[in-house]
């Protein structure tokens, strides 16, 4: 029983439930610009801690049948600058440095030496599309392992030919599926979809798959957060 | 002054100006509060789920995209896909909290008898159809929802939880890939997210007109809860 029932007055038994009312007005801060901006970031940032929290190591993203395919040719071309940064395949090398046992320059041919999987994944672009496309490559694990990285480090950060530039965190990272990425379809990377090395990883938004890779870094520090991060997408968006 | 009846409703007897009008508790603060949040974290995800949509406003392949509607700028919030992101992802939160309290609150305060829809209500759903649309006569009002209104806000909330659920498999389909192929796949939960929408702004529409057709004293009635002279008193 409302305590307003006690003095039946309708004008002050109505304010009395109006003033209830009043906590809901904290949504009102996302109407000012200056408290909304910091607050959307906040939401995101929140966002972003929860999906790292019920990201599985062990749970594989789902594959297809080679028949689910999306043809190649249908497999749309996302750049956020060039198609072909022009990157001289034969000179080409993996800077990789940071927390590592090994750093250096890594050829193609060392990080292909390593053992090879295909798998048919999902990617899903921000936008709304997905494609189901077949990618080779080396795990990012087995690479880390080689180069002697510290597991504990918390993020992967790599650049671009194209000046793009991604971080990963350690788990996903690690996740089995995650790829240095060298073929799709069974065909060396061609120039549009980053060759000679992309990261594929299916438990990724679409912006985090990097290509024409140039260094890899393995620290707990990112001086950036990635080239659509750092505009306002989210950071960490795993799938 | 107050009483029990057998609606289990709160009812006063109020001095207003110089007669004596008997009112109705018809809503809790807890329903008035999510009733006002959640009319705004809706407008919010529509808004900004719309401006997401405009990046690629299509249900088919990306190539060859067939575009299927373009959303106007004025009906999207965000400005730009990331900005509309970070709207959707937060106000995902308030949307889904809101939601929750809601549920827990009905349940625990036994109040979801008000809004929800039973098996005896379904007799009275077609004459409530014909007296709206078809020019029937008026069934007397017995309740404080009658069963047609039982059935929308029933289904509205079956469709809140429909789009949170086809919105964690949008922004998460791999962790919840289970939940994903119940509903056919990342790709076709877009889809559904989109239906829900629809649904939704369908039935906010419809409820706009009631809202409108039903004058001042019910509509003050959700901000204060009470209601004057309601009906189904005698």
């Amino acid at each position: 029983m409302p305590d307003s029932a006690k003095s039946p007055k309708s004008k002050t038994m109505n304010r009395r439930e109006l003033l209830k009312l009043t906590p809901m007005l904290f949504v009102g801060a996302f109407a000012i610009p200056k408290i909304r901006d910091p607050l959307l970031r906040e939401g995101v940032a929140f966002t972003d801690w929860a999906s790292a929290k019920w990201f599985r190591r062990g749970h594989l993203a789902p594959t297809f049948a080679d028949s689910e395919l999306t043809p190649l040719n249908q497999f749309y071309v996302n750049t956020y600058d060039l198609d072909d940064p022009g990157v001289d395949l034969e000179k080409w090398r993996l800077t990789v440095s940071g927390d590592v046992k090994r750093p250096g320059d890594y050829t193609l041919a060392q990080i292909q030496s390593l053992p090879k999987q295909a798998q048919n994944t999902r990617h899903i672009c921000v936008e709304g599309w997905d494609v189901i496309g077949r990618f080779g490559g080396t795990r990012i694990s087995d690479f880390l392992e080689h180069v002697g990285a510290n597991p504990d480090a918390k993020f992967l950060y790599v650049e671009c030919a194209d000046d793009y530039y991604e971080s990963l965190d350690m788990a996903s990272a690690l996740h089995s599926q995650s790829l240095l990425c060298y073929e799709m379809y069974d065909q060396p990377l061609t120039r549009e979809h980053g060759a000679p090395l992309r990261l594929r990883v299916p438990t990724k938004i679409g912006y985090k798959q990097a290509k024409y890779l140039t260094s890899l870094r393995v620290t707990d520090v990112v001086p950036k957060t990635g080239y659509w991060e750092d505009q306002g997408y989210p950071a960490y968006y795993g799938l | 002054m107050a009483e029990s009846n057998s609606f289990s409703i709160p009812l006063a007897t109020v001095e207003a100006g110089e007669s004596q009008v008997q009112t109705a508790y018809e809503h809790p603060w807890a329903v008035r509060f999510c009733h006002w949040l959640n009319t705004i974290s809706l407008l919010v995800m529509a808004g900004s789920g719309l401006q997401i949509f405009r990046a690629f406003p299509s249900f088919g392949p990306k190539i060859p995209q067939h575009d299927l509607l373009n959303v106007p700028k004025p009906l999207a919030l965000g400005g730009w896909l990331g900005g509309a992101l970070q709207w959707h992802l937060t106000f995902a939160w308030i949307y889904v909290a809101t939601g929750v309290f809601y549920v827990a609150y009905q349940i625990f305060s036994g109040n979801y008898r008000q809004p929800l829809v039973v098996r005896k209500d379904l007799p009275g759903v077609w004459p409530m159809i014909r007296h709206y649309f078809f020019f029937g006569r008026k069934p007397a009002q017995t309740e404080v929802y009658n069963p047609l209104q039982k059935m929308a806000y029933t289904s509205a909330l079956v469709l809140g939880v429909l789009s949170i659920l086809t919105g964690i498999v949008l922004y998460n389909p791999v962790q919840f890939s289970l939940l994903a192929s119940l509903i056919g796949g990342f790709h076709l939960a877009r889809l559904w997210h989109f239906c829900v929408l629809c649904a939704l702004l369908l039935f906010v529409l419809g409820h706009l007109i009631m809202v409108i057709l039903h004058g001042w004293n019910n509509f003050t009635s959700m901000l204060t809860g009470w209601k004057r002279n309601p009906e189904y008193l005698p």
